[in-house]
């Protein structure tokens, strides 16, 4: 699997001042593929995002993307390769338009990504056309998210972080967060999601890799996760 | 009512040029979250760079290639400082930031000073534009409508730059989420460079569009970013409409405020001030800061070792000893340096555990020294009396002030810091029968038994060993650790029932007191009190030197003192532009020292027992 993988994490730690997050944290992603990122409250999992964008400034180990090792680049440098981040607190420019938003995200086409354009991530999210020219701070929870994501897919990304898309949000909503996540799979991009909800996660992703206390405890196919009782119990309970 | 008509078209000229130099700091503030000290130095490069040209070249050509050249001029430099200085510190506290940028403005004052001489420079009239016109029967300079025009095409000009350019919008982005804008790829380097050439160059054509209306001087740098952050901090930081509503009224008051009090038109700027900021905490358009995430405690003080402790004794026992071989000259630079010494200490309570910072700490180390001369000189009574008076008047001024102040934090409520010291030198200065205004009040001696100049000095030492020893009781009091809670997690130590403010308004009175003492010790050591005692170098010499020492130890205000003084009695003898070196010397150690001095001494000394 690490063999055509995209993205390839291998022994990442992570320090917050002295704390010591992460503790060797390893996974892949491969092209086109969806995996989810698994665990409980304060497993590491949002830390194991912002370490690969380059946002923890203490960080060690080796992060390859498409072939590049991208272990000591600067976010803007990462994000320039084609790795998007959309992270779980939203970071919506509040006194930017919808527009604007997505004009900050945006970047030149790739050859191996899905091109987007403002009309198409208009189809993928409806609810932002109606709102163009609205301030990001005066959208609803739901509508940030969809922008959120939206304005990553500007930087026509091969690969995005997605930082627990569902969380806080209405049933209806979080539905239509799976679908973008299987358009925007069927396009080719590929999906390191973190979750804390195994529904949402199966009905998305592909693989599965679940981390505790900032180590890696499990990884395996998403179906046989939901089917193992014994894996689910340990790891994922509350 | 068309004479209230001219002066109200007076005010919107005046209005014009604050406002290019005002957005300029908005601008730059917002972005790169630096409050840049050396505003008003672009504001004076501009100037005399745009004079020299158009002296040099007398034409309209000149005149107006002056004006583009003071502009560029200002704004490249500006980019130069971006890149050789601020980048390296956007991660340093705002505090050291702030030192960065004074060097600067002290590197300017003297490089401006040798390359164009310390006479005014009396730069040519706009051609084109020396006539007046009449309105409403009332002669108007050209010029001033020309410059009542241009305030709102630049305001016009940078709103579609912000709005309709993808540049624009990636600064709005930025001012907003830094890190943000940079995980979606857009390099904030280049965009922070550019900020600083645009701010800078708005600076400098504020500065080259006065040669017109007035002399160009060495002093116009200082004059000139005292009322730029005053508009800013009024509007609101980061705010380009609120830099541009704050200029209109800063204009209007100024020139109205000339008809009803001409002398004092200073201190109506600044009471406005201090009510807008009452009234609204971050200005009229400003909003509040976004808390930076992950929120960092500052790092813990500890008591020193015992054997500090005994070091320490046995210094202060060497001082005592010190006039049986120092003569008096050495003497009174010592008497100067522990003086300094317990002003630092006080400014330290206020900065390190209150978490507060103060642009204005001379206001109490002045009020001080006018209290013991002014006791002296109008009820004649000497320094049993004078002395005493110094720490009450000092406490008692920052009692009223500092009620107005705690209510307020960061960048804010260090310019109402500014604003009362503003407001207490513009008295010192005016209020002549009483204070003697420029001249000051002279002669005011020690007499009696502390005539000698040794005696004094060993009162000095006595006073300021017991205040520093004082001070650093009320750090580690109960007192001290509850003022650090709240300094580190205001909202946690509100929710264990600790009233912060109130701590902080008292610890804000302790440090005024304090400084006081320091400032009348300062009047009687040189006989003589000036308004000077009040001014904005007075409280940035008390900054430099806590931060030189670091703010985060004890020892470092004592040690910033004993420096600084060093270097600028030292310097003053011997350097023909110490200013510059002084200046070059801190910029220096800001780069080499993030922490400061002490702070990274006994950082590496905790490292290697670390290891
Ligand atoms: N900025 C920070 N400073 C210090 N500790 C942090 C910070 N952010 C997260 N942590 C800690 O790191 C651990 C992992 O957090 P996180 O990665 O956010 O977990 P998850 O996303 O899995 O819920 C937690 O114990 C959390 O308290
Ligand atoms: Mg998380």
């Amino acid at each position: 699997m690490t063999g055509d993988a995209l993205l390839v994490v291998d022994d990442l730690h992570a320090f917050y001042g002295r704390a010591h997050i992460l503790h060797g944290v390893s996974l892949s992603v491969a092209a086109g593929e969806v995996v989810a990122l698994m665990g409980r409250n304060g497993a590491g999992k949002s830390t194991t995002l912002r370490a690969i964008m380059g946002l923890v400034e203490d960080r060690r180990g080796r992060i390859t993307f498409a072939g590049q090792d991208i272990s000591r680049l600067s976010p803007h440098r990462i994000a320039r390769l084609g790795l998007g981040y959309v992270p779980e607190d939203r970071r919506i420019f509040a006194g930017l338009t919808v527009l604007e938003n997505l004009e900050v995200g945006r970047r030149p086409p790739r050859p191996d990504a899905p091109a987007w354009t403002v009309e198409r991530l208009f189809d993928l999210f409806p609810n932002l056309a109606e709102m163009r020219n609205r301030p990001g701070g005066r959208m609803s929870g739901g509508e940030q998210q969809m922008l959120t994501i939206a304005r990553t897919l500007m930087g026509n990304p091969r690969l995005i972080l997605l930082d627990e898309p569902s969380e806080g949000l209405a049933p209806r909503i979080v539905e239509m967060m799976a679908d973008a996540i299987a358009t925007v799979k069927r396009e080719g991009l590929a999906v390191l999601l973190c979750e804390q909800s195994l529904p949402f996660a199966g009905l998305v992703a592909d693989r599965a890799v679940v981390i505790a206390l900032g180590s890696v405890r499990h990884t395996g196919w998403m179906g046989d996760l939901m089917a193992d009782e014994g894996a689910r119990q340990a790891y994922l309970a509350v | 009512m068309s004479f209230l008509l001219a002066q109200f078209l007076s005010g919107l000229a005046q209005a014009s040029s604050l406002f290019l130099v005002a957005s300029g700091l908005s601008i730059i503030f917002g972005v790169t979250r630096i409050v840049n000290f050396a505003h008003g130095s672009f504001y004076m490069i501009g100037a005399y760079a745009a004079c020299w040209v158009a002296l040099t070249v007398d034409s309209a050509a000149g005149f107006w290639g002056g004006i583009a050249a003071g502009a560029l001029a200002a704004g490249i430099l500006g980019a130069v400082m971006e890149r050789g200085l601020l980048r390296r510190l956007y991660r340093s506290p705002e505090l050291f930031q702030l030192l960065a940028t004074f060097g600067v403005v002290l590197v300017v004052q003297d490089a401006v000073l040798a390359l164009w001489g310390p006479e005014d420079l009396l730069g040519p009239r706009a051609p084109g534009l020396t006539g007046r016109v009449r309105l409403w029967g009332q002669p108007v300079p050209l010029y001033d409508l020309f410059l009542m025009v241009l305030g709102p095409v630049v305001f016009a000009g940078l709103w579609l730059l912000f709005h309709k350019t993808r540049w624009g919008v990636l600064v709005r982005a930025a001012t907003e989420d830094r890190e943000m804008t940079a995980a979606l790829g857009v390099n904030q380097s280049h965009l922070f460079t550019a900020v600083l050439f645009l701010g800078c160059l708005l600076a400098g054509l504020g500065g080259a569009l006065q040669i017109p209306r007035g002399s160009v001087n060495l002093h116009m740098d200082m004059a000139m970013v005292v009322e730029a952050f005053v508009v800013v901090v009024v509007g609101g930081l980061g705010s380009v409409g609120g830099a541009f509503l704050a200029a209109l009224l800063i204009g209007q008051l100024q020139a109205f405020g000339i008809l009803i009090f001409p002398e004092i038109t200073l201190v109506l700027v600044f009471l406005v001030m201090a009510v807008v900021l009452v009234l609204r905490p971050y200005g009229l358009l400003g909003r509040p800061p976004v808390e930076a995430r992950g929120g960092e405690a500052g790092p813990v003080l500890r008591p020193a070792p015992p054997w500090a402790g005994w070091m320490a004794a046995g210094g202060v026992a060497a001082l005592a000893c010190a006039p049986l071989v120092a003569g008096d000259y050495a003497l009174l630079v010592l008497t100067e340096t522990l003086i300094l010494v317990l002003f630092a200490a006080s400014l330290h309570l206020l900065m390190g555990p209150g978490g507060m910072v103060s642009f204005g700490h001379a206001a109490w180390f002045g009020l001080g020294a006018y209290a013991a001369a002014l006791v002296f000189r109008h009820l004649g009574l000497g320094l049993a009396v004078g002395l005493p008076a110094a720490p009450l008047l000092a406490a008692a001024g920052a009692l009223v002030a500092g009620w107005f102040c705690v209510r307020l934090s960061g960048v804010y409520l260090a310019m109402l810091t500014l604003a009362f010291a503003q407001i207490l030198w513009s008295v010192a200065f005016q209020w002549t029968a009483v204070t003697g205004g420029d001249n000051g009040i002279l002669g005011v001696w020690p007499g009696g038994p502390f005539a000698a100049r040794w005696a004094y000095y060993e009162l000095t030492l006595a006073l300021v060993v017991a205040g520093v020893v004082a001070l650093r009781r009320v750090v580690f009091a109960p007192f001290g650790w509850t003022l650090r809670a709240g300094r580190d997690s205001p909202l946690r130590a509100e929710a264990l029932g600790i009233d912060v403010r109130r701590h902080q308004w008292m610890a804000f009175t302790a440090a005024g007191a304090f400084a006081g003492l320091a400032g009348g010790l300062d009047a009687f050591a040189k006989g003589s009190v000036f308004p000077t005692h009040l001014d904005i170098s007075t409280s940035v010499d008390g900054l430099v030197m806590v931060l030189l020492g670091g703010v985060q130890t004890l020892a470092g205000p004592l040690v910033g003192a004993v420096v600084f003084h060093g270097l600028e009695t030292e310097m003053l003898r011997h350097v023909p532009y110490w200013r510059a070196v002084l200046g070059g010397i801190i910029i220096v150690l800001v780069l080499a020292f993030p922490q400061g001095i002490v702070g990274a001494l006994s950082h590496r000394f905790g490292r290697s027992r670390d290891s």
